[in-house]
């Protein structure tokens, strides 16, 4: 009998289905497109792989602009080697820098179409980035030491550049200058939407020389043997920096730690506080569609006085009343939460398509949605039920 | 025999604006099972009235009801419901049916109240409408049907339960004298069976298809007596 008092009340039942899905889509969209950028974000963060931590002169994520960071010195060469000098419980310690500033790569007559990421680094930088030398040979301490002019590249580079040839080898020209090409990196892919294989990459120093000037500042990556030995080891380099950049005993340090941790960390406090945000909005609307419910219910209810007089003269008791008319206002709900569900999945996965990361499915926050159309059905259409249930049969059936 | 059901000075009054409107004003009717009665009397003497309270859809004001022997103002909701669907079996002027659903919808309610199987209950409902002549209109809506085919609907839904009590107030009111004939063969034939009809009307033909007459008036009862001419509706 529920099904025959929706199927005649259309256009009501669609409209309060509509207040309910706006409320589930709301939340259902919010929650899937975290879902995505968390995902998404994990595995960008994986990047940097276990064991290791990065040192840098500002933090990783950082809101705003902070005195306290802008007053810091640079980490410069000088302090690297010397860190790399003192620090004995490190497998590796590795010091880089990028730059935005290289427009084109050119070899002979092609180009690259997208400006590549330039960056300098040594030996272990490849490591810390979770990529291998595909052909040639990696950057040695030589290369370093001796500033030379070589460079590694990326799979999308060697498309670009090199779709008949061996790059290896071959001088290819960043703003003007010559490089030999020595080495070439598997391909990684894409993540965030972004391809990973679009680079060239050198000795530190050769890139310091050519692409910066008197001021900047390297960031140091530090892998440690083991998780076991992770936390000496962050103890030793910390110690060993502040004895190079002479900070005095008690103060802070002028240099910012990130661990993988963190990074993680940091990103589920911005993406805590959106949930909440998001759910409150979800609170409001599905309070508002609630009130809508227990509207129309009302109406429902008015309108089928006659009926349910009908009804309680061939044998229909209170409960029976109730639970007609609950199941009517539950249905409702639920069917308007499943078109929000599936909304709003649809929605935030529009986000994955645009950061062409894999799609998800967020199957608690279905559940949870599905489950509170139940709960908001229950509760405002308690009172309407009640009413229809308590209604005078000889009145009822007078009513015209 | 005893009685089947026993009213003891029924009153049911109404407070319209200030108003005392007495519709029932000390109702003396005791009624022994496989009666016939016809109840008659004046727009407003109360008739309608009276078939709510023994249908135990009305409670009085004053007065008490016993129903096989039970005082039904002490019964609870559920108590009642359960009169109303299994003990007694309704019949209106004007039809009641639910107007969205189809006629075999319609004669399925009762049963879904009665807590009766799914597939027992198509089958009751649909021989229920075989019963009354309408085999063939089992998807009809009320608005699809005409008036004598309604009421027939309504008596259908009236019996599914098997009820021992047919209340039927004025059922062939709204009806052409042909239908109306039909649904009083069908009430005569309940008659036969055993069970106790209970007939409101106007109408002094109509009236003599019962074996006791009751004439009120003005909420009282004015005659109560046997019809020896009880016409016999074949
Ligand atoms: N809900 C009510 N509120 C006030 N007065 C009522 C109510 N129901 C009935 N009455 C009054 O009670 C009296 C008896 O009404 P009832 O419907 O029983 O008459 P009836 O004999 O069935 O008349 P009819 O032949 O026209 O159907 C009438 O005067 C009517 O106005
Ligand atoms: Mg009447």
């Amino acid at each position: 009998m529920t099904f025959d008092a929706i199927r005649a009340n259309k256009l009501r039942s669609t409209l309060t289905l509509l207040g309910i899905s706006v409320g589930i889509f709301s939340v259902i969209s919010v929650m899937t497109a975290i879902k995505t950028l968390e995902s998404s974000i994990e595995s960008g963060l994986n990047v940097f792989g276990t064991n290791t931590f990065l040192i840098t002169k500002d933090p990783a994520i950082q809101f705003g602009r902070n005195e306290k960071y802008r007053n810091r010195k640079n980490i410069n060469l000088d302090q690297y080697f010397q860190l790399k000098e003192r620090a004995k419980l490190p497998i590796l310690v590795s010091g880089g820098d990028e730059t935005q500033n290289v427009r084109v790569v050119t070899y002979k007559d092609k180009k690259t179409k997208q400006a590549p990421r330039v960056s300098g680094g040594d030996y272990g930088t490849l490591r810390t980035v979770n990529t291998y030398i595909a052909d040639g040979r990696n950057l040695t301490e030589e290369d370093v030491h001796l500033s030379r002019s070589v460079c590694i590249i990326g799979a999308d580079v060697v498309d670009v550049l090199f779709p008949f040839e061996d790059p290896l080898g071959k001088v290819i020209q960043l703003n003007g200058i010559n490089f030999t090409v020595v080495g070439v990196t598997e391909r990684q892919g894409q993540s965030f939407g972004q391809s990973q294989d679009n680079y060239v990459f050198m000795p530190v120093t050769t890139f310091l020389q050519r692409f910066r000037g008197k001021s900047y500042s390297l960031g140091i990556t530090v892998e440690s043997e083991s998780s076991e030995l992770y936390s000496e080891t962050l103890d030793e380099v910390i110690g060993a920096l502040r004895a190079i950049r002479k900070v005095p005993p008690g103060e802070e340090n002028d240099f910012e730690i990130t661990t993988n941790d963190e990074l993680m960390e940091t990103f589920g406090s911005f993406t805590g506080s959106i949930k909440i945000f998001a759910f409150s909005i979800s609170v409001i609307a599905l309070i508002v569609a609630g009130i809508g419910i227990m509207n129309i219910m009302l109406v429902s209810v008015t309108e089928r006085i006659k009926e349910i007089g009908i009804r309680k003269a061939i044998g229909a008791t209170r409960r029976h009343i109730l639970f007609q008319f609950l199941t009517e206002s539950v249905f409702l709900c639920q069917i308007g939460g499943i078109i929000g569900v599936i909304f709003g999945i649809a929605a935030g996965n529009v986000i994955s398509l645009v950061a062409k990361v894999p799609a998800v499915i967020p199957i608690d926050w279905a559940i949870y949605g599905v489950i509170s159309c139940s709960i908001i059905g229950i509760g405002f259409g308690s009172y309407p039920a009640w009413r229809a249930a308590n209604l005078d049969p000889v009145e009822s059936m007078r009513f015209e | 025999m005893s009685n089947l059901i026993s009213l003891n000075q029924i009153k049911r009054h109404y407070d319209v604006g200030g108003e005392l409107v007495k519709a029932l004003d000390g109702i003396d009717v005791s009624i022994k099972p496989n009666e016939y009665i016809s109840i008659m009397g004046p727009s407003g003497s109360g008739k309608s009235t009276l078939m709510n309270i023994i249908g135990c859809l009305d409670t009085p004001t004053d007065g008490t009801y016993q129903f096989e022997g039970e005082l039904v103002h002490e019964m609870d909701d559920d108590q009642l419901a359960s009169i109303r669907n299994r003990k007694i079996g309704f019949v209106f002027q004007t039809f009641n049916l639910l107007p969205r659903s189809t006629a075999l919808r319609n004669v399925e309610v009762p049963l879904i109240y009665s807590n009766t199987p799914k597939a027992e209950r198509l089958e009751i409902a649909r021989s229920s409408l075989i019963s009354v002549g309408l085999g063939d209109r089992l998807d009809h809506k009320p608005n699809e049907l005409s008036g004598g085919q309604r009421q027939r609907v309504a008596i259908a839904r009236a019996l599914v339960n098997t009820p021992s009590i047919i209340l039927a107030d004025e059922p062939t009111g709204n009806l052409d004298s042909k239908s109306g004939i039909e649904i009083m063969k069908i009430l005569y034939d309940l008659y036969t069976k055993g069970n106790t009809i209970i007939l409101v009307t106007h109408e002094k033909e109509i009236a003599k298809h019962a074996n006791r007459i009751i004439t009120i008036f003005d909420g009282k009862i004015k005659e109560d007596r046997a019809n020896e001419n009880m016409i016999k509706a074949l």
